[in-house]
């Protein structure tokens, strides 16, 4: 991820994602897009537009795969991350 | 040493006790009823657990879940309730899991009724659930016996991880014997790499799935080759008068009782009779068995309280060498030396 | 940790899921209550889940996983997984782990509560497992107000065997097996569980939750939080329904399948907490099981006893015992058989009792067979006695016909008014009903045919038998002590003066 970018915002991981769009769809702000590209299990996965990301955790909380989707928010120190 | 007067459903509690058995769980059915009520009088003396299930089913997967976090534990029961355990104690077997489960057996097959049998010998010694897994069986024919081999049934059920019957009937379950107490156990085996203890130390896994078909087939090569160890290494019988016999029985539980008795009886009467009583029914003496004819006897004679279910097991022992007769009581009857004597008479003419 | 408690509500109010944490997060990620790595998980996709795009599952098991990382539970939490779409759940929670039999979890975590007191138990089940195969078990366990949070995932149908029926499958629902539609009235109706449990008294804490949206899965989160905290609490059993999707099975993309929660599955699954009384509700102790051994044989009593002393008479008329005793139910007949068996062991014979068990009891005869000898015992039952103690006359016509020649017969004149027919045995008529009667207790009747024995055999010296009498009659008050002290002699003596023994 770039050093750049503004807090908050969602990490998808697009390998790991099922493509089952409930993020998309409890995304407020309706920042989260399906890709048109497939993931190497065949499954169009989801994707952050780049910006308007307010950091509600809805996408997080609504993903039910454990590590697809992850979500700096507005507070987050990158040194925390070892 | 301390003397007591108990039933042998009372001395199994005992024993267990004395054996560091933590839990015990279980479900009313005559003739075992008393362990469970003798472990509900006893067990909370001790700190311990003791906890009427809500079914037989429930009572063996409290055993499933006491044994997985590394406990002692044990359960009671006859053969209505041992059918219904039985997917349990496959998951108990499958998940190598310690556990002690005494069967006090009655008539069957259905309710039948509450009278002695040896009618659950094929489905506790034969594995008796799904898959492919042994039971080690213990078969004690005194209320001392009761005590001795539930404790030692905790020791084989730890060193092999894995399920012990404690089987007998509802004669032994029901009788009244000395007892003499013995020491309590004072060691007991270090499960930390296997048992779930809610620590950090402890987050395994109690699990019988293998969906790998390749790590299936390698995990019943293990259990078969534990079972192998077991049969080499746990093989108890015990021999009466067997010296010098020229004709021998054989049986197990109430059944080896009554025949101790006909070998009083028919010596008196000068007929060279001896009895071959195994104490373990898995590991089976086989080899102990297979030796028989070798010593030159006229006959061999299995008594039992069932249709012919260990006979099969001597006769595969004896691998066509010798084929043993039968002699069966069923339906709650036990067979008296008298008649036991008469059939001697009538098959070998003695 | 404080910050991730819900404020606490009243019972006397309704509950409700009011009151949402809102702790201080900096990133929302993987929580630690997940294995990094699924190594229990076959195959090569190590990182993914074996679960549905869609289902809910994993939302679950996210909220689960999360609030043991936030709470600090990870480490002494338990995780118990039965059969079903869950079956599986070992594969991510870095947890104790068992995995267990179909519907069998809440039985499973009954023991692994008890065996580990401090731990925080998880019992996570579906619905065919949980309100169909495990019905009886989660009922009891409930009841029992088990130490667990059992979560219970509701969508209404069997998902890991391809969608067939499940208990919770609404009317009209078609499924695998019911391929026209659940049909009521040979299906019968879907079951409410959180209803049903609602009527025991001591589960704390029952609640119907849905992951349909963001509104509902922010709910589901509290009262995931709430049932684990109050197994952390020892507050005891607290159940979690989640109305959850199953888009393969119901044949649904994801976002139609959380419509088909809101519009098919809440009407029929009303949402809400049922009941929260874990506030009032007290900590669950367990005890510690004493395991010492010295501490054990104390508690047994093992320095209490004392070998015995007593002699043998080796002059006795007979030797060698093999006793039928006899009569009504409440004659103390099989009491009678085991104090003789006990004074037996005192004189350091071998010994055997054997009652006869179950409806013959009930039928209203008992008889138990007795052996006292110095060699060791065979058979227990006795099918050829030398000596019968018949208390009523069936028992008399039963038992004389199996006597062997020159035993001792021994009946209660006092109810028998027919002579024995056998002229080959020693016969002892003997009033003992009466006997007890004059003594002010007919229950004293035993001991009355213990003395009886006592002299007609020459085994046991009366005088013997009444110093046993306070420990065979243990707890008992000294006027009963007394009487049957009394009884024996009274026995004893009636014998003696009336017979030549």
């Amino acid at each position: 991820m770039s050093e750049s970018r503004k807090y908050p915002f969602p990490v998808i991981d697009s390998d790991i994602c099922k493509g089952c769009k409930l993020c998309i769809a409890a995304c407020p702000k309706k920042v989260l897009v399906i890709s048109e590209k497939l993931n190497s299990k065949g499954f169009h996965f989801s994707e952050y537009v780049g910006e308007g990301c307010i950091g509600c955790g809805n996408c997080f909380y609504t993903c039910p795969e454990p590590s697809a989707v992850t979500v700096y928010l507005k507070d987050y120190v990158p040194e925390e991350v070892s | 040493m301390p003397r007591m007067l108990m039933k042998g459903n009372y001395a199994a509690v005992y024993g267990a006790i004395l054996a560091g058995c933590e839990a015990y769980y279980g479900y009313p059915i005559t003739p075992a009823s008393e362990i469970a009520e003798s472990a509900s009088a006893l067990f909370p003396k001790f700190g311990r657990t003791f906890l009427q299930a809500e079914s037989e089913v429930a009572a063996i997967n409290m055993v499933y879940g006491a044994s997985g976090c590394g406990q002692r534990v044990m359960t009671g029961s006859s053969g209505p309730g041992i059918s219904l355990k039985q997917e349990g104690i496959s998951y108990c077997a499958g998940s190598a899991l310690p556990c002690v489960i005494v069967d006090i057996m009655r008539g069957g097959p259905g309710l039948g009724n509450i009278g002695p049998e040896q009618s659950d010998y094929n489905q506790v010694v034969k594995g008796g659930g799904h898959g492919n897994y042994r039971n080690i069986v213990l078969a004690p024919n005194s209320a001392q016996e009761m005590c001795d081999l539930t404790m030692l049934a905790f020791e084989l059920a730890d060193k092999y991880r894995n399920p012990v019957f404690v089987l007998t009937d509802g004669v032994i379950g029901q009788m009244m014997e000395a007892v003499d107490l013995p020491e309590p156990v004072t060691r007991f085996p270090d499960k930390s790499d296997w048992a779930v203890k809610g620590t950090a130390e402890s987050r395994h896994l109690i699990n019988s799935i293998y969906l790998d078909h390749d790590d299936l087939e390698r995990w019943n090569r293990e259990l078969e080759k534990k079972y192998e160890t077991i049969q080499k290494n746990e093989v108890l019988v015990e021999e009466y008068m067997m010296d010098d016999a020229e004709i021998v029985t054989i049986g197990y539980g109430s059944s080896s009782r009554v025949l101790r008795s006909a070998v009083d009886t028919a010596r008196e009467n000068g007929i060279k009779l001896g009895l071959f009583r195994p104490i373990t029914l898995f590991p089976f003496p086989v080899d102990e068995i297979a030796q028989l004819p070798d010593k030159g006897i006229k006959g061999i004679l299995t008594v039992e309280m069932s249709t012919g279910q260990l006979v099969d097991d001597v006769n595969l022992a004896l691998k066509g060498k010798m084929i043993s007769d039968l002699y069966s009581r069923l339906g709650g009857n036990v067979p008296s030396a008298t008649e036991i004597l008469a059939k001697i008479s009538e098959l070998y003419g003695v | 940790m404080e910050t991730f408690l819900l404020p606490r509500r009243s019972s006397r109010r309704s509950p409700s899921f009011t009151g949402c944490n809102m702790e201080k997060k900096t990133v929302l990620r993987k929580p630690k209550g997940f294995i990094n790595v699924y190594k229990h998980k076959p195959g090569a996709e190590k990182d993914r889940t074996h679960y549905c795009p869609g289902c809910g599952h994993g939302i679950l098991h996210k909220l689960i996983a999360e609030a043991l990382e936030d709470f600090d539970l990870v480490e002494k939490t338990i995780i118990i997984s039965p059969v079903g779409c869950s079956v599986f759940a070992y594969y991510y929670f870095h947890t104790g782990n068992l995995q267990v039999a179909h519907g069998r979890a809440p039985a499973v975590a009954s023991a692994v509560s008890r065996a580990n007191p401090d731990s925080v138990v998880i019992s996570y089940q579906g619905d065919g497992d949980l309100a169909a195969i495990g019905g009886n078990n989660i009922n009891q366990a409930a009841n029992r107000g088990e130490n667990m949070a059992v979560f219970f995932v509701n969508n209404a149908i069997y998902g890991m065997t391809g969608g067939q029926m499940a208990p919770t499958t609404l009317e009209g629902q078609k499924t695998t097996t019911t391929p026209y539609g659940r049909n009521v009235k040979t299906d019968g109706y879907p079951i409410q569980v959180c209803e049903l449990i609602n009527t025991f008294t001591a589960p704390v804490y029952i609640a119907r939750t849905s992951l349909q949206d963001m509104v509902n899965i922010r709910k589901t989160r509290i009262a995931v939080r709430k049932a684990i905290m109050n197994a952390k609490d020892k507050k005891g059993f607290s159940l979690v329904e989640v109305l959850s999707m199953c888009p393969s099975g119901w044949k649904k993309d994801s976002l139609q399948s959380q419509q088909w929660i809101k519009e098919r599955m809440v009407p029929r699954f009303p949402l809400g907490v049922l009941r929260d009384i874990s506030e009032e509700a007290e900590t669950i102790e367990r005890p510690v099981p004493v395991m010492d051994p010295e501490e054990v044989k104390k508690i047994f009593g093992y320095g209490d006893f004392k070998a015995s002393t007593i002699q043998k008479n080796t002059e006795a008329n007979i030797k060698k015992i093999s006793l039928r005793v006899s009569g009504f139910g409440g004659q103390g007949i099989m009491s009678t058989g085991i104090v003789l068996a006990n004074v037996g062991m005192e004189y350091g014979y071998n010994v055997s009792w054997l009652p006869s068990y179950g409806p013959e009891m009930r039928g209203g005869t008992a008889n138990c067979s007795v052996k006292i000898q110095e060699d060791t015992i065979g058979a227990s039952e006795v099918t050829e006695p030398n000596m019968i103690i018949a208390m009523n006359q069936p028992s008399l016509e039963k038992f004389e016909k199996i006597m062997i020649p020159g035993g001792a017969l021994m009946y209660n004149s006092t109810l028998i008014d027919i002579e024995p027919t056998r002229n080959d045995v020693d016969i002892y008529n003997v009033p003992i009903t009466g006997m007890a009667d004059e003594l002010g207790d007919t229950r004293v009747q035993s001991m009355v045919s213990v003395g009886a024995f006592a002299a007609i055999t020459g085994l046991f010296d009366p005088k013997e038998i009444v110093t046993l009498i306070p420990s065979l009659f243990a707890g008992k008050p000294d006027k009963v002590l007394k009487m049957n002290e009394e009884a024996v002699l009274k026995g004893y003596n009636y014998v003696t003066e009336n017979f030549s023994v």
